[in-house]
């Protein structure tokens, strides 16, 4: 197969076959990513054609504004609680979903629908059903915690945040963990149920250790999402009231393209990256670890 | 035992059926006060529409500007797909078959870069396409999207292409075919099950994705359906019939191609997970 000769034999094949890849792959990622960590040096504000070094005052910028790690705390909490209830609650319709009931299809794909559509629109959809269906069917059936707008409350318009993250993602979650059940052998559930395991000690000591790679997944891809979200915390509740529900994204967009300020926006851009970098890659590391053969 | 296991399984579907219900009703509320006026829907938004009205359609059409940009997404959707899949199944090919240093590090590269978040480099991305005058053109983002696209249709492609016997390809290359048409005739032809995958996940990433558009694509006739649906519901959205019409519209061709796609579009996001 490796008829190329030369150095310039082989520069030819890679350039005819991946050259419009590699220009588009570097051009789009690998420069801004370089470029990127030059701009944190500087004092770009957007308009000027040029910038000035200033070493490290970003980044000092970053670690003082209390705003960016209110944000940041409440994206950590917030990717928490919505990381962890997609999950169960994921993993749960993967169960009732894979116990031979019938029309398993149709409940499949009715779940799975909210990932079709973007995040605009479904932030859109739940600013609705938040400030209108809800309110009303608060003051019309006496339900105090539906009387106001939850979108109106700091402390709610967080849970509404969650709500629909958990809604929009579970579904995704749920086709891994549908698959993940599926590969469980039979034979061993079958051993396990002859040596007396009942139901749920079948679950907790057979399924449960089988399905760890479908829970690397899982978390892998759920964490990266909730990390950075931006869409749906626009359109549900444009980081509101009073900037209360302003996720890491969000933040890191207002300080550049808002305010201005671009080297400090792409500080807090790169410790964002290192953040979910470090995040991940621990996270995959200690799953991979857990995971048994058959 | 028989009679435990018909009420249990009983039990699983309605709570099943009540979930589903929860996952849906938004839809629900928002078609059934779509056709609705404003003063109707501030009354009670619970309740069915006095009559089927598609009055705040047509308005809502000619607002947002729907058939402009629908054709917008439909050009940036397929042409991104499209060369995504024809260059990032040559690049893989290339890097699969070809044994060199320089081919084993390109795809480290490759794979490596997709930890990079899209908001990790978004502002120096602006930065750099806005000073050489490529912002403002569907172009330019079809352009990034195939940048974007490609480290993980690569990493997807690699994993088949390794698979596959090379056996063939050498009888093709006897036959006097060059690489390049051994690649096409043969090999990609094999590859139809990743390029499904592929192009189910780039297709439901593109046509929804709004940060990246509404970063490149300020002039209003070049906007996506995401882009235009943004500014219309910002516009419109206490007359809250008109923009849950405007919202139907955007959902509307979605579901329908679900209803045709839906075991493909499933199983391309399952295969696309594990991998």
């Amino acid at each position: 197969m490796n008829q190329e000769k030369g150095f310039f034999d082989k520069l030819k094949t890679y350039l005819v076959f991946a050259g419009p890849t590699t220009f588009a792959f570097f051009t789009v990622i690998l420069l801004p990513f370089i470029f990127g960590i030059y701009l944190t040096f500087t004092d770009w504000n957007g308009i000027s054609a040029s910038q000035s070094f200033i070493g490290g005052k970003n980044y000092f910028a970053v670690f003082q504004d209390k705003a960016f790690w209110s944000s940041f705390l409440l994206t950590l909490k917030y990717v928490f609680f919505t990381v962890i209830i997609t999950n169960v609650l994921a993993f749960l319709l993967a169960y009732l979903l894979t116990s031979g009931i019938k029309a398993q299809n149709f409940f499949r794909s009715g779940f799975f629908t909210p990932n079709l559509i973007g995040g605009v629109l479904l932030g859109y959809i739940w600013q609705f059903i938040f400030s209108n269906i809800l309110v009303y069917l608060g003051k019309n059936f006496n339900i105090p915690i539906f009387s106001s707008s939850w979108l109106s409350n700091p402390n709610k318009a967080f849970w509404a945040l969650v709500i629909v993250g958990v809604w929009q993602y579970s579904g995704y979650m749920m086709i891994i963990y549908i698959a993940g059940f599926m590969n469980v052998p039979k034979d061993i559930i079958e051993a396990a149920s002859i040596d007396g395991a009942n139901g749920f000690r079948r679950m907790i000591s057979v399924v449960l250790p089988m399905m760890i790679p479908s829970f690397t997944v899982c978390i892998f891809l759920s964490l990266q999402r909730t990390f950075m979200v931006y869409d749906v915390n626009l359109s549900l509740t444009k980081g509101g009231p009073f900037k209360s529900t302003e996720l890491i994204s969000m933040s890191v967009y207002n300080k550049a393209f808002l305010s201005q300020q671009y080297g400090v926006g792409q500080a807090q851009a790169f410790f964002l990256f290192l953040m979910v970098a470090l995040i991940t890659i621990v996270q995959v590391y200690f799953s991979k670890k857990m995971e048994v053969e058959a | 035992m028989r009679r435990m296991k018909i009420i249990l399984n009983s039990i699983k579907g309605i709570v099943l059926t009540m979930l589903l219900f929860l996952y849906v009703v938004p839809f629900i509320f928002v078609l059934v006060n779509s056709f609705k006026t404003r003063g109707e829907v501030i009354i009670n938004p619970v309740k069915l529409p006095a009559s089927f009205n598609f009055k705040n359609y047509i308005n809502a059409y000619d607002k947002m500007d729907y058939m402009h940009a629908f054709t917008n997404s439909l050009i940036v959707t397929l042409f991104s797909v499209l060369l995504i899949v024809i260059f990032a199944s040559m690049t893989a090919y290339i890097l699969v078959r070809k044994n060199w240093k320089f081919t084993k590090y390109m795809f480290f590269i490759f794979v490596a870069s997709m930890i990079i978040p899209f908001q990790g480099i978004m502002i120096p991305l602006v930065k750099i396409y806005g000073s050489i005058g490529m912002l403002n053109s569907k172009w330019a983002l079809i352009y990034m999207y195939v940048g974007f696209g490609t480290a993980l249709a690569v990493f997807m492609y690699h994993g088949f292409i390794k698979s596959i016997p090379v056996e063939l390809e050498e009888a093709a290359m006897i036959d006097g075919c060059t690489q390049l048409q051994t690649f096409w005739e043969i090999v990609f032809p094999l590859l139809k099950p990743t390029t499904m995958t592929i192009v189910i996940l780039d297709v439901l990433w593109i046509w929804n994705d709004f940060l990246l558009p509404s970063l490149v694509l300020i002039k209003a006739n070049e906007r996506t359906l995401p882009l235009s649906t943004y500014y219309f519901y910002g516009t419109y959205t206490v007359d809250y019939g008109l923009s849950m019409a405007g919202l139907m519209l955007t959902v509307i061709p979605v579901i329908i191609v679900y209803l045709f796609m839906q075991k493909h579009i499933i199983n391309g996001v399952l295969q696309g997970s594990i991998k």
